[in-house]
């Protein structure tokens, strides 16, 4: 038996949400006293598979077929489910990411396992059990939940480990091929299409985002938020009136119906902190509040406040954050 | 087309969250339960294609009698008809296989249902419902339509960016903003809601694989530390040296 991993790329590098990912998998298998593998589909480097082995991995297996360069739910399950059997791999461990829930509850269903999704948590397994513990409510508990088939699936919530780093250490890479007919791509996109992120930070992925409400007045205040994003490294988001505003683009919002994100540092300027917004947001690791409002509920939930005018504030806080050394 | 639209009973966004039974079962004790939001946004495009194109909305829930008030609620939005099926959701898979038996009876041309439920935020059900019926499953779509009789165009959402995709009939697919902008039922909707058929139907022998053995809570917060906004680039230097994150 095994602890099998599926990676997802970007760009041709393991995204970092799947480095986290690995990053667990491999700490289960060290539990279980067995390895990890992972599998990688589509448009990656063999050289940032290779490196998989600085996250504790020991072999990668890797589908090149060119049609998997986009997502199709189908096709990656057959995939996966190939190198599964191939391992006979027990645990399966995914990002927490459209794709990973799109494919570990189709896979949950093939492989007769039992799955569980946003886990905060590396498994306890005293007593023939497999408890894993993850995030319900939105933000506001956690749920331990043992997970009682033979084969595990698990979720990993983004941001919630640290990517483990042995330097040097190299994985092997070895071709896999599922023998993909026409039939599993019959809902392949007919398009895809990639925001430009200008060089920017994926929201999903950012470690740092920069949020802006209502506050800001217009989107043609929104260099504020983009100035600061950058001097800090962010991701930018607006929360939903914003959104629904058409200021920004709904795939920047974040909150109940939108993102759900959980960085290190969320950042929300001109916004008052609905229950709603905070659902999207509350895992994050540090908050800092920016609004002129000090009854604004969101400093309730924050961990850094600033009562006062963001046209005012915002700017210095560009010129602190640049002159930052790196 | 018939559309079959699957809803969760969930806690309100503002409900606060605590456990009995030693945190081993959630306290509904003063708790407003609401049709999941992201059902809401299925609901409703469903309506929206069924006064378009004609054909029936049926509303599904898996859930004990008292979601009976919420799924009246989703008749009076417009839905033609409700189905209960008579157990507790115990895990995403029990779920799932309820959702199927139904969706096979009935023969619908569509699933649709939110793209999780914000009390488990599983985002589970829809791919195992997809993946029992033997059909696809187009998960989270923002965007619905029909380009003809059997075919729909979706967009999906992936990180950072999204997909076009055309599926045949039948298909599941999970909804998210912005599919459609709720509605709130008007008075002429309450009425008629009364009198449209809920059937209550006993589950199909399922197991559920995931057990929820005991809840806790998040840490509280230390409180907030306020900054001087005279002297706001202050925050960067606490950022970095005390909270280390930059």
């Amino acid at each position: 038996m095994s602890v099998l991993v599926f990676v997802e790329g970007l760009n041709g590098e393991i995204k970092k949400s799947s480095l986290e990912a690995a990053s667990y998998g491999s700490q289960v298998a060290q539990q279980l006293g067995t390895t990890a593998t992972a599998v990688a589909i589509g448009e990656v480097q063999e050289d940032a598979l290779a490196r998989l082995g600085e996250q504790g991995i020991s072999r990668v297996l890797y589908d090149a077929d060119s049609r998997l360069n986009q997502f199709v739910a189908d096709a990656y399950v057959k995939v996966i489910a190939k190198a599964a059997q191939q391992e006979n791999a027990k645990v399966l461990v995914f990002s927490n990411s459209n794709i990973g829930a799109a494919v570990g509850s189709k896979l949950a269903v093939r492989l007769n396992g039992a799955l569980a999704t946003n886990v905060t948590s590396l498994p306890k397994t005293d007593g023939g059990q497999f408890v894993v513990t993850r995030g319900v409510f939105s933000g506001k508990a956690f749920a331990d939940v043992n997970l009682a088939a033979d084969v595990k699936i698990i979720a990993v919530k983004k941001n919630a480990f640290e990517i483990t780093q042995t330097a040097g250490n190299t994985a092997t890479v070895e071709k896999l091929s599922a023998e993909l007919s026409d039939a599993d791509f019959a809902a392949a996109p007919k398009e895809t299409v990639m925001q430009d992120t200008e060089g920017g930070v994926l929201l999903q992925e950012a470690e740092i985002v920069v949020s802006g409400g209502r506050g800001l007045k217009g989107p043609e205040n929104w260099h504020l938020v983009e100035d600061l994003a950058k001097a800090l490294g962010a991701a930018t988001a607006c929360s939903k009136p914003v959104s629904d505003l058409d200021w920004r683009p709904h795939h920047e919002h974040v909150g109940q119906t939108g993102i759900t994100v959980s960085p290190n540092l969320y950042i929300a300027i001109g916004i008052s902190g609905a229950i709603q917004h905070l659902a999207g947001v509350n895992s994050s690791k540090v908050i800092v509040v920016i609004n002129k409002d000090p009854e604004a509920p969101f400093f309730k939930a924050a961990d850094y406040g600033i009562v006062g005018d963001a046209f005012e504030i915002v700017p210095k806080l560009i010129e602190a954050a640049k002159a930052l050394d790196k | 087309m018939k559309i079959l639209v699957c809803i969760s009973n969930v806690p309100d966004t503002t409900s606060k969250i605590n456990f009995t039974a030693d945190n081993k079962e959630f306290d509904k004790n003063g708790v407003q339960y609401v049709i999941n939001p992201w059902d809401e946004y299925a609901l409703t495009r469903a309506i929206e294609l069924k006064e378009a194109k004609g054909g029936t909305v049926t509303v599904l829930n898996v859930g004990e009698a008292d979601a009976e008030p919420n799924i009246r609620k989703a008749l009076a939005i417009g839905a033609d008809d409700a189905i209960r099926v008579n157990a507790k959701p115990v895990d995403a898979f029990f779920v799932a296989q309820q959702i199927a038996a139904v969706a096979k009876e009935g023969n619908y041309d569509m699933i649709l249902m939110g793209k999780e439920s914000i009390d488990y935020n599983g985002s589970q059900v829809h791919g195992m419902v997809g993946e029992l019926l033997g059909i696809p499953s187009v998960v989270p779509a923002f965007k619905l339509d029909m380009v003809d009789d059997s075919t729909a165009r979706l967009e999906r959402e992936i990180e950072g960016g999204k997909e076009v995709v055309e599926v045949k009939l039948p298909f599941v697919a999970s909804a998210q903003q912005p599919m459609s902008e709720p509605r709130i039922p008007n008075m002429r909707g309450i009425m008629t809601a009364r009198t449209k058929p809920l059937a209550v139907k006993e589950p199909v022998g399922a197991e559920a694989k995931a057990e929820y053995v005991g809840y806790s809570k998040p840490e509280k917060k230390g409180g907030v530390k306020m900054i001087d906004p005279e002297n706001a680039g202050e925050l960067i230097t606490l950022l970095r040296n005390e909270a280390k994150v930059l």
